[in-house]
């Protein structure tokens, strides 16, 4: 028997929730009664067996991508292998830094093919691929410490912008981290290619050898990591402030390259407090009165 | 549920949750963060648990694969999420959420974050029943020698301590928020743990049992302070002895001058009392504090007292000394020089001292553990905090914590606490960042459910996830003896 996803509408009743295996997906869509009926019956089929097409490729999901020949066939796979392609030449890349932003963006796709939705977005733990009709927008918070409430920024994105993809990443995530970034947040084009550039400027961000930072063999924390033996960020103890403009400026470099190289619309990079902005009118088009209530406060879910 | 990667040797297991199919190694948790490796058995660690509260049973913890079955509705009434559950049932969701503000939020559509995570800054508030000295007020809490809390106030027989908070959690150093974060763990999850207080005593807390101070156990919880012993047993020490003084650190009684004394037209016995009179009969700071008599210092009780008064004592007057958990009591006849002088106790002043025993609860440690959900998101998020606050209050019918009860605090935010004794076993997970992770649930009332028009249609009886195969029968937590249900 096939397993099935759980599939289940958030407390608010207005954010649907897709659930298999590590995959956790919040969708939610406008448009009339009869197409958003359409469209999350079409994210269910979708989603449903999708991890399994996924694991059928996951031994070579999980290598170094090659950067000019693509031996995979799931179109997902696919999609996380074109993804990583461009940084895979210079940088150890596997398709799996791809994986949440090319699964958003297929859910994504699934909802607006044979459909015509105002908005909608799939947030895949927080790689999100979104649809926007003309004229629409979304806004998009950020956040730098998921352990910290309070969003350092929102920003719009317009039906006129390019970007359809937002990711972030950092070393507090679910995924390892190279570097030591709280959060970069980018926008692309695409969700799967923001969630691969996210991956490579959060390595970026770093202090090579610096003694406050904790690190370890990725295959320790979880044996059977696409990142084998290579450190990983644990910790990062506190930085003095020109170390954190050292290693925020390292991510920049990067980011900068890759804007000028079309592969990203904009990154905003963040560092115990410190923030990089780069090439994002947009990030700073509306700035919330304020940046974060220090860590005084209490977080469960709510 | 990550540990740090020393270089243990444990036996890995494959999960088969799903297709991934990770090695987990023990201790830690899987791609997903749901299924984890516990001494080498998978647990899933986000259980979606059905509290059924069925009087005959008293509740079992069901398992129950949340969700339930789409209907292929869209639905926008905010409370759908019950469908699957019956009347006085909870759903406990321990899957931390990546979609944490919601989407009314002063137009924000979504969030994106590093991760999803249940993290929370917290504390717990600690009641030890003992009338023994433990510290001074404001008194640093320390475990490993990291200070992880304080002594706070004393409330009737019990000394509370306020363990955690951010301070301690980020605010100091790395390893006194390791140490505060494992003392939280410990604690809210049941298992006994050493506390030494600045300047006071060392104590063993662990909820649900009684504390040991200074390696004694303690045995019972006051009655009421002196003064109130007196109003208590007044009557039944009538007649039977001329004077009775409950010894107390806190506010010591004297029979004879106190009003219970007076309406029974107890005669005055020139009994002179160190310490300061507060109102007739009622004497604060007759000794020390300390781990003796009724918290004080002291072992012999007759360093209370001062020389009885000629001119009202006689020779033969007799003298009950009693603490206010009867664990010590003394019984004296005055000399001819009106000396007391320690004398065998008559059966039935013994039987009244066994009274006050009997009517003392047996001491225990309580620990609630509180936390706020919904804090600095709402000034992070609003300049309107209370709306947000609002919006989220309206939204709930009872807040639970892994099925238990939970006393929410009035005002802003949803500030709660829970008595962890009551949450299933290991409820409580951490984060090495460091902060707890603690669940938390929101529930209707079917009949509520039903009043909104909901889908009565898709309500799903308890029963029918019994069938589930991967259901884990868990035994439910009872309350601790003494706490309240």
């Amino acid at each position: 028997m096939k397993r099935q996803p759980q599939i289940g509408w958030l407390a608010d009743g207005r954010r649907f929730h897709l659930q298999d295996g590590p995959i956790d997906l919040i969708v939610e869509a406008h448009g009339s009664e009869t197409n958003l009926r359409v469209a999350y019956q079409a994210a269910v089929r979708r989603f449903t067996g999708l991890l399994d097409e996924l694991c059928d490729e996951l031994a070579l999901l999980r290598q170094a991508a090659d950067p000019q020949r693509c031996s995979l066939r799931g179109i997902v796979a696919r999609r996380m292998h074109a993804a990583v392609a461009p940084f895979a030449a210079e940088h150890f890349i596997t398709p799996m830094a791809a994986v949440a932003g090319s699964v958003a963006e297929e859910i994504l796709g699934a909802m607006v093919q044979e459909n015509s939705l105002d908005r909608a977005y799939v947030n895949n733990g927080g790689d999100i691929a979104l649809h926007l009709a003309d004229s629409e927008q979304f806004t998009v918070g950020l956040m730098d410490r998921p352990d910290q409430f309070g969003l350092m920024r929102t920003m719009n994105i317009h039906a006129s912008d390019p970007s359809r993809g937002v990711a972030t990443s950092g070393c507090h995530g679910r995924s390892f981290s190279f570097g030591i970034a709280d959060a970069v947040t980018v926008l692309a084009r695409t969700a799967s290619q923001a969630d691969a550039a996210a991956t490579i400027i959060a390595n970026a961000v770093d202090l090579p050898g610096h003694p406050a930072i904790v690190r370890c063999p990725a295959a320790e924390l979880q044996p059977d990591s696409d990142l084998g033996a290579r450190p990983v960020t644990r910790d990062v103890g506190r930085l003095e402030q020109s170390e954190i403009a050292a290693a925020l400026e390292a991510g920049a470099g990067k980011a900068r390259a890759l804007l000028a190289s079309g592969l990203i619309e904009g990154a905003s990079l963040h560092l115990q407090g410190e923030t990089r902005v780069i090439a994002l009118k947009k990030f700073d088009a509306k700035l919330p009165h304020l940046v974060r209530a220090v860590g005084t406060e209490n977080a469960i879910h709510a | 549920m990550l540990t740090d990667a020393t270089a243990a040797t444990g036996d890995k297991i494959r999960c088969d949750a799903c297709p991934v199919m990770c090695y987990i190694k023990p201790g830690a948790a899987g791609a997903c963060d749901r299924y984890a490796n516990h001494d080498g058995q998978l647990v899933r660690v986000d259980p979606h648990i059905v509290l059924e509260r069925t009087v005959s049973h008293g509740g079992r913890l069901v398992p129950f694969q949340a969700g339930g079955d789409w209907d292929g509705k869209i639905v926008h009434e905010p409370d759908v999420f019950v469908t699957a559950i019956g009347a006085g049932t909870t759903y406990p969701d321990y899957k931390p959420a990546p979609f944490i503000v919601s989407s009314q939020i002063d137009g924000v559509d979504m969030v994106t974050v590093v991760t999803e995570g249940i993290f929370s800054y917290c504390g717990v508030k600690v009641k030890i029943d003992t009338d023994r000295f433990l510290g001074p007020e404001t008194a640093t809490v320390r475990v490993q020698g990291e200070a992880v809390g304080h002594v706070t106030t004393s409330e009737y027989g019990s000394q509370m301590l306020s363990l955690g908070g951010v301070h301690h959690l980020t605010g100091g150093s790395k390893k006194e928020g390791r140490v505060t974060c494992d003392t939280l763990m410990d604690l809210s999850n049941c298992k006994p743990v050493e506390l030494v207080i600045d300047g006071g005593a060392s104590v063993v807390v662990q909820a649900g049992y009684a504390p040991i101070v200074n390696g004694v156990a303690e045995e019972r919880m006051r009655v009421g302070c002196g003064s109130a012993t007196i109003g208590m047993f007044a009557k039944q020490w009538h007649g039977k002895v001329d004077e009775v003084v409950v010894v107390d650190d806190h506010i010591t009684g004297v029979l004879s001058e106190h009003q219970a004394g007076k309406i029974l037209d107890i005669p005055d016995t020139g009994i002179k009392m160190k310490g300061r009179r507060s109102t007739p009969g009622r004497y604060f700071q007759v000794a020390e504090p300390g781990t003796g008599w009724g918290g004080t210092r002291i072992s012999d009780p007759l360093s209370v007292l001062g020389p009885f008064d000629p001119k009202v004592a006689r020779p033969g007057m007799t003298m009950l000394m009693v603490s206010t958990t009867g664990e010590h009591a003394a019984y004296y006849e005055l000399d001819e020089a009106l000396k007391p002088i320690e004398k065998k106790m008559p059966a039935d002043l013994k039987l009244s001292v066994e009274r006050i025993q009997e009517n003392c609860e047996p001491a225990l440690c309580t620990v609630l553990f509180m936390g706020g959900a919904g804090g600095s998101l709402r000034a992070g998020v609003t300049d309107n905090p209370v709306r947000l606050t609002r919006s989220v209050k309206e939204a709930l019918t009872r807040v639970t914590s892994g099925g238990a009860p939970v006393y929410v605090w009035p005002g802003g935010g949803i500030t709660f606490m829970v008595d962890v004794t009551r949450l299933p076993a290991g409820a409580f997970g951490y984060v090495p960042t460091p902060a707890l992770v603690a669940p938390i649930e929101f529930t209707l009332r079917l009949s509520d459910y039903a009043a909104l028009g909901g889908h009565m249609d898709h309500v799903r009886p308890l029963a029918s996830l019994k069938a589930n195969p991967e259901a884990r029968q868990v035994t439910p937590p009872q309350p601790s003896p003494g706490s309240r249900p």
